[in-house]
């Protein structure tokens, strides 16, 4: 019985995580409307709110054709990887309490490696393609990658190492009287900034760049497996937006000096928070132009690894003779 | 648990092999990826959760990135296929496999002797943590120094050296 309830809520979490990503598609391009004074799309149903079932079915019905010159399985294997590699993270996310699919002592550092898996979607898709666009897409993302990833793991430890535990779970609950943001205000711009990097958005979209590259990586993927790249991104963006509010913004904690009847269950806390992270994701989106991937390298190694750096020294110094 | 320690074994010792045998590089750095991951898996199944979670994230999330991203810079496409062809001749793998079956026999008569339990305990990273800086500090700063030199290196290599420069001119 206890297996069947843990296995129910595992799949609920599942599929309201890729429902939620999936959704995003049209939140997000109401709300770069509302932002840059347009109207968006409107048109289909109520608010316009049939148009991501159409655009599903558009994309499901549509030709899924794989071009001749590709590597087949690896063409085929890219999609799969973008898709999965952060969903199976979002496991180690305690949402409530008692809401969660495991509780993994080392739930940071599987983040982390999901994190670095995911890579492999677009560069095997930019390679498998066969094609100079998909290439070049891919390279960035690689060059791209191997920058953020460094401080990225840096910019978290200073959490780990003031709670003294891997566990998410034990992070969330070790910031009962304050949030991480206060403490680790310096690891959590970090972090953020990795983290955008991780999901391939914009102002770190280089790798899809559609001025210079086509669509990049996924020039050469249609149908459904064009879909599950674009799901994958808004996946990502959920799980990072998710890994924020667990390890900087207080989990599902609520604000402890606010009067009883002001303070919402676990589950509200915890999702206003994502939708917050949720929102900044996008009004960057409609803010920032894209720097060159050479800046985002150079940034990245000599401005904000040095700074994730000195983060840890301050955390660790604060820890020990404090 | 045991199942999962040795269908990770038997994943481990198949994707190693497609590794060795591919012809196409990215293939072959798939499979060692593969490889690697169920490396980690089997790092899971027997308590050191930590060193697998290192595993997947050094090895198979940066170090295997660098190779592909090499493999991609350089494309080399078919030529390299045709080359591994005739690489791969039964004259140049049965020394190799013979030194390997000795070592798996080796391999094989310690285990046998001993039966070494396939499920340790669980070692956390605390644990990891003070153990490289107790007893093995002498290896950590080694390997730290290792590594310092690799990045002189690299800096030293990737650097515009400006006297040249000036006089070649």
């Amino acid at each position: 019985m206890l297996i069947l309830i843990a296995i129910l809520k595992a799949l609920v979490i599942l599929i309201s995580v890729v429902l939620g990503a999936a959704i995003l598609v049209f939140v997000e391009r109401r709300l770069l409307a509302l932002w840059q004074d347009r109207h968006g799309p409107n048109r289909v149903g109520p608010f316009g709110l049939f148009q991501l079932p159409a655009d599903m079915l558009k994309m499901i019905f549509k030709e899924d054709w794989t071009p001749p010159f590709v590597d087949k399985i690896i063409f085929w294997l890219a999609p799969a990887i973008a898709m999965s590699a952060l969903l199976i993270s979002f496991a180690v996310i305690p949402i409530t309490p008692t809401l969660g699919v495991i509780d993994l002592n080392v739930g940071v550092l599987f983040f982390l490696a999901m994190g670095g898996l995911a890579v492999y979607a677009v560069m095997f898709a930019g390679w498998s393609s066969n094609n100079k666009y998909a290439l070049l897409g891919g390279l960035r993302s690689a060059a791209q990658t191997l920058s953020y990833e460094v401080f990225m793991g840096l910019s978290l430890m200073g959490v780990v190492a003031v709670t003294g535990s891997f566990s998410l779970r034990d992070i969330v609950i070790a910031q009962k009287d304050v949030w991480f943001i206060v403490p680790q205000f310096l690891g959590f711009i970090i972090f953020f900034i990795a983290g955008v990097a991780l999901t391939h958005r914009t102002p770190f979209d280089a790798p899809e760049a559609e001025q210079e590259l086509a669509a990049g990586y996924h020039t050469e993927y249609s149908g459904l497996k064009f879909g599950m790249f674009m799901v994958g991104e808004y996946v990502a963006m959920v799980v990072v937006s998710a890994m924020l509010v667990v390890l900087f913004l207080g989990g599902w904690q609520g604000l402890s000096w606010l009067p009883n009847f002001l303070n919402p269950p676990p589950i509200i806390w915890f999702m206003a928070k994502m939708a917050f992270c949720i929102m900044i994701f996008i009004l960057l989106r409609g803010a920032l132009p894209r720097p060159r991937y050479s800046d985002v390298m150079i940034a990245g190694w000599k401005v904000l690894l040095p700074l994730s750096l000195l983060n840890l020294l301050i955390t660790g110094a604060v820890i020990l003779y404090v | 648990m045991e199942i999962a320690f040795y269908l990770a074994g038997f994943i481990a010792v198949l994707s190693t092999l497609g590794m060795i045998l591919s012809r196409n590089p990215v293939h072959g750095l798939l499979y060692m990826i593969v490889s690697l991951l169920s490396v980690a898996m089997i790092f899971f199944t027997v308590g050191a959760a930590f060193a697998g979670a290192l595993e997947m994230i050094v090895y198979a999330g940066a170090i295997l990135v660098l190779f592909v991203f090499v493999m991609m810079m350089l494309n080399l496409g078919d030529t390299v296929m045709q080359i591994e062809k005739t690489w791969l001749q039964p004259r140049t793998w049965i020394l190799p496999s013979l030194l390997s079956v000795l070592l798996l026999s080796q391999l094989v008569a310690v285990l046998w002797r001993n039966h070494l339990p396939a499920v340790g305990h669980v070692v956390s990273a605390k644990q990891v943590g003070i153990a490289l800086y107790g007893p093995y500090i002498l290896a950590v700063e080694l390997a730290s120094l290792i590594l310092l030199a690799a990045l002189v290196v690299a800096f030293h290599l990737g650097q515009k050296d400006e006297v040249r420069e000036s006089i070649a001119q």
